[in-house]
């Protein structure tokens, strides 16, 4: 089951990149010594279980959330969490982010492994409780719970191991199916398993001959897996794409891959997975890519998260006089890095220093149309940047806003040097924004008109009262009324009465 | 944008074989004036000249400008639409990218409603002379309004010729048997659309300009062409006649590929480009002006956005 016979359909756009892979790929996965400070970031919505002072062990979970579908992170060494503060991180918005920060011991005891957990169609839910409690998330940069992507209760067709990565610089995943193809076909078949999925595509890049070799090897006595080839075209790599290629399908805009039967895992976020259930291991460490300007022994690196991104550098033998910046990720997608003192985390695959390029001023939109003929979601890049720049975000919508993947493909060939991405992502930010503000004032319009007939029905209902209680009033007022008048007429009767008596008496005596 | 210029070079210099100095004089001080007013207005906005300058727009329409209007125009007629070209259609709208008209065709159409007269005689080309007028003369002609015997050496134009004698119910045979039309359309024009279309090719080949839209201009003027040509052969000339002009082939290669003032989406360049063959070839044959494609251009200009907003592509993942 190794053969390469799927049909290819080409998506729109894309670019031709020089790839600067070999650079990197040039000697075997060296792991990098456990550094003396770890720094993990805290996710969204998590709690902190440990304490300052507390002594952890590696694999030992130091998060829980309320929420069941948010992955724990976990001690990636032994040693004595030491403060639990803001920390700089890498991220586009520059903020610091909470910390646990271990002082590591040196003996790097693990937690005991988790009993080993082989998926079937019977225990799911184990299976995900199992990924997230190990904190698997997609190493491929994107960082999106794994529990989740596999949860899904559509039924599927195909599982689509997506191995291409296409952004330049970066050879992680193909190192690691260079040596451990194995592993990433049994962490498919582990995923495979728990989707139930009937086929599972292995979608490479041909610009990596020999992690194609490896990895068809390895596929030839499992029972599932079909390694297919794709051309070396940015972003191939993209989910959205890569299913494109695979299957010739589009994922509905705004639905996801599992709407078309498909769910699609990157390479190591598979090999993690095996681990996970297989191993009982959490999600500690990964293998980062350190390429680039003045990186004098560029290659991969096997790394605990957390480990400072200096540590990754130094090991490296890093000139940092030769490079200009920093990014975590590859050149097109990559985050600048401000500060190296930030950990690498679950999603960082790639740290690449960057020569010093020309910099360019941005310029005026000249309507040129390049971006329009490179984008990979069939967008009017340049429409989106009018929109934006008009603050008409909900044009910009109209016109796809969200279906933009941020590849960069744009900005790479924009002649007037435009951050057209930036643009973009500020865009979806104010968007966002106002569709949230909407759902709020919708909300305390609803509330507001809520009250408004509440006061009105109680008013109404007080004056009905009053109401009822005025014509009580006035019904016992009326009865009164005639009761005196009735009192009244028997006087006056009796008035009448006596006098017609007295009259009789009188006519009596006359008589 | 340079190669848009190389592409310009072939044609030009056979434009200057055929009709002489005059050529070049509208040429260089074309480019001299769209160059002072594009640094004057860069300079009053307060921004980079070098960067202004270094896309070349200025020089392209400076180029499209003077090859579209007839030789020899006098150094002011170029001022003035030069002036119109950068400072009104250009600059006063918020510089490049944000002209919703092409700035070479406004400078044309301002000329040709001010000046109809000047803006309809062409030299004769010169096969029909005995000798183009000399660099003197022209020199004379374009800085010191020397009258020259222009009536001696100048002429309508083929198409204005062509519209003109079929006003006056002359057969379409009978008129193109002067020796101002060629094979196909006029001589010596025909090739100078020629060379101009190779350059386009050479544009097209680069993928500088989408195929599509000299395609889609061809395929508006030739499809209304074939249909009159068709009803009444002997008052329509046919498409041949009409798609190897200058007009049409600069149209379809150089001006109505300008992305700014055009469309964005493939569907909608089609869309304005087959619009501006069509208007081109109703005003050719039925209006007051000798080409159309300068109105063409600027009508379509005007109906861009309205294109634009019916033809947003669909993106990734909407078409089902
Ligand atoms: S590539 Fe840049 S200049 Fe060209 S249309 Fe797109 S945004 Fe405008
Ligand atoms: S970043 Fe967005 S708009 Fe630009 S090419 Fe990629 S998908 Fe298209």
């Amino acid at each position: 089951m190794s053969s390469s016979n799927q049909k290819i359909t080409p998506f729109h756009g894309g670019l031709h990149l020089d790839g600067h892979k070999q650079v990197s790929t040039q000697t075997p996965i060296a792991s990098i010594p456990v550094p003396q400070y770890l720094h993990i970031p805290v996710p969204h919505n998590s709690e902190v279980t440990a304490t300052v002072g507390e002594h952890v062990l590696r694999g030992q979970a130091l998060t829980t959330s309320s929420n069941s579908m948010t992955p724990a992170i976990h001690a990636s060494s032994s040693g004595t969490v030491r403060a639990i503060e803001m920390h700089a991180v890498v991220n586009r918005s520059g903020q610091l982010l909470d910390c646990i920060s271990i002082e590591t011991d040196g003996n790097d005891k693990s937690i005991e492994p988790l009993a080993a957990l082989k998926p079937s169609a019977d225990n799911k839910q184990e299976c995900l409780d199992r990924l997230r409690e190990c904190g698997i998330v997609g190493l491929g940069g994107a960082g999106f719970p794994t529990a989740i992507k596999v949860a899904t209760d559509k039924s599927i067709d195909t599982l689509i191991i997506n191995a291409v990565e296409c952004e330049p610089y970066i050879t992680c995943d193909d190192m690691l199916m260079q040596e451990q193809a194995s592993r990433v076909i049994n962490g498919a078949e582990t995923l495979a398993s728990i989707v139930s999925a009937k086929e599972v595509l292995i979608g490479i890049e041909d610009n990596k001959p020999e992690a194609i070799k490896a990895m068809q090897a390895a596929a030839s006595n499992a029972e599932r897996g079909k390694i297919v080839i794709v051309p070396t075209i940015y972003p191939s790599g993209g989910e959205k794409q890569l299913i494109q290629l695979l299957t010739g399908k589009e994922v509905p805009s705004g639905g996801l891959p599992a709407d078309l039967g498909v769910v699609c895992v990157n390479t190591a976020t598979a090999t993690a997975s095996y681990d996970a259930l297989h191993q009982g291991l959490a999600l500690t460490e990964r293998i980062i890519t350190v390429t680039g300007a003045g990186v004098k022994k560029p290659g991969n690196y096997l790394t605990r998260l957390g480990t400072p991104i200096s540590k990754l550098l130094d090991f490296a033998e890093t000139d940092h006089k030769v490079y200009q910046q920093l990014r975590m990720g590859g050149p097109l997608m990559g985050i600048p890095v401000k500060d190296t003192s930030s950990p690498v985390v679950k999603i960082t695959n790639c740290i690449l220093a960057e020569a010093a390029q020309p910099q360019h001023a941005e310029q005026p939109c000249i309507r040129c149309g390049d971006c329009v003929r490179v984008c990979p979601a069939k967008l009017l890049p340049q429409q989106l940047y009018w929109f934006t720049r008009a603050t008409e975000f909900e044009k910009a919508e109209d016109h796809g806003l969200f279906d933009c993947i941020e590849c960069g493909c744009c900005d790479y060939v924009c002649p007037s040097n435009i951050p057209l991405v930036d643009y973009y992502r500020h865009a979806k930010f104010e968007a966002n924004n106002i569709k949230s503000e909407r759902i709020r004032s919708d909300r305390a319009r609803i509330r507001f008109e809520q009250r408004e007939q509440r006061l009105e029905r109680k008013a109404e209902e007080k004056a009905a009262l009053r109401a009822a209680k005025l014509k009580k009033l006035k019904e016992r007022e009326e009865a009164k009324a005639a009761q005196q008048e009735g009192t009244q007429d028997n006087k006056q009767d009796e008035i009448a009465a006596a006098l017609a008596r007295v009259k009789a008496k009188k006519e009596k005596t006359n008589d | 944008m340079r190669q848009v210029l190389y592409a310009l070079i072939p044609g030009t210099l056979l434009m200057s074989w055929i009709f002489g100095w005059g050529v070049l004089t509208n040429l260089i001080l074309a480019t001299i004036f769209c160059l002072g007013f594009e640094i004057l207005a860069i300079k009053l906005r307060q921004r980079s000249v070098k960067i202004a300058l270094s896309d070349y727009s200025a020089v392209v329409t400076a180029w499209l400008l003077a090859i579209s209007l007839p030789p020899m125009m006098p150094w002011w007629m170029l001022l003035i639409g030069c002036c119109f070209a950068i400072i009104v259609a250009k600059h006063f709208y918020g510089g490049i990218g944000n002209n919703p008209f092409n700035p070479a065709m406004v400078g044309y159409v301002v000329l040709l409603i001010a000046y109809p007269l000047q803006m309809t005689q062409w030299l004769a080309p010169s096969h029909m002379v005995e000798a183009l007028p000399s660099l003197a003369n022209t020199l004379g002609v374009v800085f010191a309004g020397a009258d020259l015997t222009i009536d001696a050496v100048s002429m309508a134009t083929p198409l204005d010729t062509l519209k003109t004698e079929l006003g006056l119910s002359k057969t379409l045979g009978e008129i193109r048997s002067t020796a101002l039309f060629g094979t196909l359309a006029g001589a010596g024009w025909e090739w100078i659309a020629g060379l101009y279309a190779l350059g386009g090719l050479y544009l097209v080949y680069l993928k500088i300009i989408p195929w599509q839209t000299p395609v889609a201009l061809i395929a508006g003027m030739g499809v209304m062409a074939s249909v009159f040509t068709l009803a009444m052969p002997d008052h329509f000339a046919p498409p041949t006649f009409h798609i190897i002009t200058t007009g049409c082939i600069l149209g379809a290669f150089f001006i109505a590929t300008d992305p700014v003032s055009g469309c964005s989406s493939t569907k909608g360049r089609v869309i304005f480009a087959a619009g501006v063959g069509a208007i081109a070839y109703i005003i050719r044959g039925w209006g007051g002006y000798p080409d159309g494609i300068a109105f063409g251009v600027l009508l379509m200009n005007m109906a861009a956005p309205l294109i634009d907003h019916y033809t947003v592509p669909k993106a990734y993942g909407q078409s089902s």
